[in-house]
């Protein structure tokens, strides 16, 4: 569904991913793992056409996005739930999810959506009316992801969704993101709690200092040893 | 008494004007983030269009508000297009701003190559008819002025608010990134916020060409009482600016009675220093990118 083919990106002069090769296919949760400015965040921007690609090609769906704006890849179906939530603070809760349904082929179908995304976030539907800067940080991440969700994607990327937020909102993240697996939407998970990632993922990937140095699917990550030393603190 | 109320009377229909200018400058100031100092001169576009609509095809201004209005909105797109856009990455964000500056020089000497220093008058019919109210008069075309404002300020809150461009306009200003992770084409909402702008003073020009002539600095005057009021209202901020407006009206209209008429400008610079310096963010402002 989704392959970056020697993938080069950075910002100015600085190069930050060097010629990485990912690939998701279609109904995979696949995960990248790597330390704190390893380069998984710009991994993610350079799929969603924040960051340009300098080298190599990124295809989806078998046609090349790499030289797409962001709303044009938003259009083919690729949603990036950033880091750091980034709502729009001063609009309503209902206001951000209605922006996320602004492509076309998602505001034609807004209102089911709008439906089907609050019966899996029945908090945020208790939120609706109020100004999305004013809610606390477990709650506008998942108005972030629900936000996501109305652009019926079919490749939802996540950005660190527990990053800062308390251990239990965590696991709460956590259970929406496995809920939202099984709806069958394709995910592409980057997480600092690496080992329930891996417990969830199909396969994944690690990523160190921009560059890939391991796939594998993530039961057999779990039980690596140098994942388990650098990742997992065993 | 009867002097003040009339004033009073005087000074809202000259916000409603001074609203619709405003309007324009304070919403290309909160969403793409630039002071546009070529404000003024887009004006005296509109006025001289105005008065060529006149004069050449014999219209009343009023019946030619749509054409410069339209004129004016792809002449705001143009400009955000082919001026603004290929700036827009530049390493300094001043550097829009000067670009700003420099198109306003080069429109005031196009019109002096053009038109020449001399001032145009825009014939108009009816538009200094005055209506009786009691003891006061309202002359039609301030009553215009008033009516239009309203009207402008209260469509842009619907259309912000409700469609779903506007949405997609302050989600731009609120967060740029973010909104194009929405599938927003932030470059296409820049330029449409800045036609609609532009449309904005093509509109206050119709009203203000059968009023005061034209002439290639008339821009400079209404434009930096504009610029007060939205200061005054806080910058980015709509009903903020229609407020605003109509304060600086009454100011304008009471000051050049009670102070002496040479002295208005005076008085509304001394008022917009005094607002920077107790309240920078105005009366309304709540902060960056709030509307
Ligand atoms: N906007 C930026 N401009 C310049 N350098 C950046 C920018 N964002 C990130 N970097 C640098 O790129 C590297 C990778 O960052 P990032 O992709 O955010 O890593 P991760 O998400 O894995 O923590 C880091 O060294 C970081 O300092
Ligand atoms: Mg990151």
């Amino acid at each position: 569904m989704l392959t970056l083919h020697d993938v080069q990106a950075g910002y100015g002069r600085t190069t930050i991913l060097h010629g990485i090769h990912v690939e998701v296919r279609a109904g995979e949760v696949v995960t990248i793992v790597g330390a704190n400015g390893a380069g998984k965040t710009t991994t993610l921007r350079t799929v969603a056409g924040l960051v340009r690609p300098t080298a190599g090609r990124i295809t989806f769906e078998g046609e090349e996005i790499g030289h797409l704006p962001p709303h044009e890849v938003v259009a083919r179906g690729i949603t990036l739930i950033p880091e750091g939530r980034q709502l729009f603070p001063f609009m309503s809760v209902r206001d951000n999810l209605r922006m996320g349904a602004y492509t076309p082929h998602a505001r034609d179908r807004m209102r089911q959506t709008m439906d089907e995304v609050l019966d899996l976030f029945p908090r945020v539907r208790e939120k609706l009316e109020q100004h999305a800067g004013s809610l606390s940080g477990g709650e506008q991440q998942m108005v972030a992801i629900a936000r996501g969700m109305m652009a019926r994607p079919k490749l939802l990327m996540f950005d660190e969704p527990s990053l800062g937020l308390a251990p239990i909102i965590v696991s709460q993240v956590f259970d929406v993101v496995e809920r939202i697996v099984q709806t069958g939407v394709t995910v592409l998970l980057v997480e600092q709690n690496v080992f329930r990632t891996l417990s969830i993922a199909d396969r994944g990937y690690v990523l160190e200092n921009g560059a890939i140095v391991m796939n594998d699917s993530g039961a057999a990550l779990l039980r690596d040893d140098h994942v388990r030393r650098a990742y997992l603190g065993i | 008494m009867d002097t003040f109320v009339q004033l009073v009377i005087n000074g809202l229909m000259l916000g409603g004007l001074f609203a619709i200018i405003s309007v324009g400058l304070t919403l290309i100031f909160g969403i793409i983030r630039l002071v546009n100092f070529a404000h003024g001169e887009l004006l005296m576009v509109g006025m001289y269009l105005t008065w060529l609509g006149t004069t050449q095809l014999g219209l009343h201004p009023y019946v030619l508000a749509p054409p410069v209005v339209l004129a004016l909105f792809v002449v705001g797109l143009l400009i955000q297009r082919f001026i603004l856009q290929p700036l827009l990455d530049a390493r300094d964000a001043h550097v829009q701003i000067f670009a700003t500056v420099g198109l306003s020089t080069a429109l005031i000497n196009l019109a002096l190559l053009v038109f020449g220093a001399d001032l145009y008058a825009t014939p108009s019919s009816g538009v200094r008819d005055s209506i009786a109210l009691g003891p006061y008069r309202i002359l039609v075309g301030q009553l215009v002025m008033f009516v239009c404002g309203i009207a402008v300020v209260a469509a842009l809150h619907l259309f912000m608010e409700r469609s779903y461009l506007g949405r997609a306009i302050r989600a731009t200003a609120q967060h740029r990134a973010a909104a194009q992770l929405m599938g927003v084409d932030v470059k296409r909402i820049y330029m449409v916020t800045f036609g609609i702008g532009a449309a904005c003073v093509g509109l206050a020009a119709v009203l203000v060409a059968p009023i005061y002539p034209a002439s290639p600095t008339v821009g400079t005057y209404f434009v930096l009482t504009a610029f007060v009021v939205v200061v005054l209202g806080g910058m980015g901020s709509l009903h903020g600016a229609f407020i605003g407006a109509l304060i600086i009206g009454l100011v304008d209209s009471l000051s050049g009675f009670y102070i002496a008429p040479d002295l208005k400008e005076v008085v509304i610079f001394g008022l917009f220093i005094t607002i920077l310096l107790l309240r920078p963010t105005g009366l309304f402002g709540l902060g960056r990118g709030s509307e």
